[in-house]
């Protein structure tokens, strides 16, 4: 396939995946947090087309599930009562992107609530609590990655253009950050930060911890393309023309990191990501009642859980679809580049 | 010889580097172990307070990394708050289960990435490659944590490993035999979430660096003089792309590490993971100090074995060093 059209359409994937997730209020049958005592670890729920009379229904619809007799967590389905799912149903208030305020839902049921991928502990719907929580660890993974390109950026173009022991200072520094394991890193970075916090100091906190952490390799590669650049002739003709240092690396060598930053943004983002679950799956991220993949999973380290109520485990998969696009951005943004190098070569690229 | 003197003086020097940042962030830590102990009405302030300056809490910096270097140089790296004991022994003792995962990790994913990587590059293209590099695709895109928990989903409903820990409740009645078959049992979950993690991308490196050395005009001279393939595979392709393998090996350590960091974690294996874990909770500040220095001794060490390897494969680098 064409590099060009291979880019297209991954980026048209990652943007209908990404529309999903910001999209989540339409797309999540009930709110978030909204708790339902009486159903707790519901599995997730059959649809049907056919009815028990065995007659064809043209509206697929589920049974309600009720307890079985004599259990307290196992759950069968009411074959006689029959809800039919209605789409494009009104239901739970929320803002559509955060600003525009609606009650359209994709679907919905009256009477009762149906679970398309089963309930947690407090019979909340995991499918909503998913796509809720995929704004909440996308947000830090994007945000994140914008943190680190910026000092990256910021740092790599001051140590290629000044040069001399700015130079020398800032990529030993940069050795260092690149040869500590990153999660040990990241444990240390939260280890020195306030635990007892609200969800939303959290949250910016888990986003400047895993921003700190990636700088060193961004920084690397745009000091090389500063190094190559700064000696090419038309911006030794604008310095001639005496251009300032800031004019210089803004209109001129800036716009040519471009390609590097890309690039990096489609490799960094999915793995800050995966830092935000990790933090929050360990309870270091953010807290309930928000939710985020990470804190979804954490309830897996209940040993009940983890034997009991497999869909639990749902939320760790919502990521894979989000990995394999950007990873297969950042090849395609590789290849057309034209940059294939060493270190790239264990990178992710099937075909 | 002056190569390794060389290397091993950076590898101090990068120590230092990173024992001092760690210090300096923790300066900037707001709150310490004590301080839950001040909300508690059955300890007096001034309990706290002669707490605190026994651990000489409320010295300078300065003061404290000097007192805690030369505890270091002691070998109990500073006092752990809440176990009230040297941190040295403790670490020890979890690094010893870590080093055991990762290392049998390690050489595990390197028996099975060269031998797959070679296979892969020598039918480049073909049936062979094309299976193996989609399955690795396939695992590159599933992440450790997602992996890990998989497993051990997969684990407990099905019965096949045990999970949780490093041996069963009767360990120490067993015969040594049946010892090591128990500690081999409880490892095989862990060490296969870290493997899986791990091989994707060390079998696409060796498949790489072998296609572009099976190119060489001195490859195909060998194998117009009609070398069996096998010998021509094992013994010149691999010996010649061995360099940019070794060098990945060192990469390969922090990545390992991290890896073995969070499985450890989510499958209770006692090492440093949930010991880490928990001190970061308990903000027991120098058993984090030490455990980030510990790994960055691993790291170091992993480093520098890499280093002897590509010394003694490559012999461009041998007379480069020597020469000087």
């Amino acid at each position: 396939m064409k590099p060009r059209r291979k880019l297209t359409i991954w980026l048209v994937v990652l943007v209908v995946l990404h529309g999903i997730i910001a999209a989540a209020g339409f797309f999540a049958p009930y709110d978030p947090v909204e708790q339902d005592r009486e159903r707790p670890y519901v599995p997730p729920m059959h649809i049907h087309m056919m009815d028990p009379q065995g007659h064809f229904r043209l509206r697929p619809f589920f049974h309600p599930l009720r307890l079985r007799e004599g259990s307290f967590d196992q759950y069968e389905e009411d074959a006689t009562r029959v809800v039919a799912l209605h789409f494009f149903a009104r239901g739970a208030a929320y803002r559509l992107l955060g600003v525009v305020p609606s009650r359209l839902h994709l679907f919905g049921a009256a009477g009762a609530r149906v679970y398309l991928l089963g309930s947690d502990a407090y019979g909340r719907d995991q499918l909503s609590r998913i796509l809720y929580g995929g704004q909440i660890s996308l947000l830090a993974g994007l945000l994140g990655a914008g943190v680190t390109l910026f000092f990256g950026a910021l740092i790599g173009m001051a140590a290629g253009y000044y040069g001399g022991w700015r130079d020398e200072l800032l990529m030993r520094a940069a050795e260092l950050f690149l040869a500590l394991p990153w999660l040990y890193l990241l444990f240390a970075l939260r280890a020195f930060l306030p635990l007892a916090v609200s969800p939303l100091e959290a949250f910016l906190l888990v986003v400047v911890v895993i921003g700190m952490v990636g700088w060193a390799r961004p920084a690397r590669l745009v000091r090389g393309v500063v190094l190559s650049m700064k000696e090419r002739d038309f911006v030794r003709a604008a310095r001639g023309f005496g251009a300032s240092d800031i004019y210089l690396l803004r209109r001129h060598i800036l716009p040519e990191t471009a390609s590097v930053l890309l690039t990096q943004a489609a490799i960094l983002v999915p793995q800050f990501v995966l830092a935000e679950m990790t933090l929050s799956f360990l309870g270091l991220g953010v807290p309930e009642p928000m939710s985020s993949w990470g804190n979804l999973l954490a309830t897996l380290q209940q040993y009940n859980v983890l034997v009991s109520y497999w869909w639990m485990y749902l939320p760790a998969l919502a990521i894979v679809p989000f990995f394999l696009g950007y990873l297969s951005l950042a090849s395609a943004l590789q290849e057309r580049a034209g940059t294939y190098k060493i270190e790239e070569k264990g990178g992710w690229n099937p075909l | 010889m002056r190569y390794f003197v060389r290397r091993t003086l950076h590898a101090v020097f990068l120590l230092f580097g990173v024992s001092l940042l760690t210090f300096l962030f923790s300066a900037l830590t707001p709150g310490n172990y004590f301080d839950e102990m001040r909300l508690n009405p059955q300890i007096s302030p001034e309990t706290v307070v002669a707490l605190r300056a026994q651990y000489q809490l409320d010295r300078p910096l300065a003061v404290r990394y000097a007192h805690w270097l030369n505890a270091v140089a002691h070998g109990d790296m500073g006092f752990s708050f809440a176990y009230n004991s040297p941190v040295g022994p403790l670490l020890w003792v979890r690094a010893r289960n870590t080093l055991l995962l990762t290392v049998t990790a390690t050489l595990l994913a390197w028996l099975l990435a060269l031998p797959l990587g070679i296979w892969s590059a020598s039918r480049f293209g073909r049936a062979p490659d094309r299976v193996i590099s989609w399955t690795t695709a396939t695992l590159l895109v599933i992440p450790d944590l997602v992996l890990a928990l998989g497993l051990l989903i997969i684990a407990v409903r099905t019965g096949w490993f045990p999970t949780g820990g490093l041996a069963s409740v009767g360990f120490n009645e067993l015969s040594p035999l049946h010892k090591l078959r128990d500690v081999a049992l409880h490892m095989a979950l862990p060490v296969i979430a870290l493997v899986l993690a791990a091989l994707p991308t060390l079998v696409r490196h060796v498949r790489a660096s072998v296609a572009e050395v099976l190119d060489a005009p001195f490859l195909r001279a060998a194998l117009g003089h009609g070398i069996p393939q096998r010998k021509l595979l094992f013994h010149y392709a691999l010996r010649a792309a061995a360099n940019p393998l070794i060098s990945l090996f060192g990469f390969s350590v922090g990545t390992l590490l991290s890896g073995s960091l969070l499985v450890e974690v989510v499958m209770s294996w006692p090492g440093l993971g949930p010991f880490l874990l928990e001190a970061i909770l308990a903000r027991d500040l120098y058993v984090v100090i030490g455990g980030v220095l510990l790994s960055m001794i691993f790291l170091v060490v992993g480093n520098l074995l890499a280093d002897v390897l590509l010394y003694w494969a490559d012999p461009r680098i041998r007379t480069a060093a020597s020469a000087k």
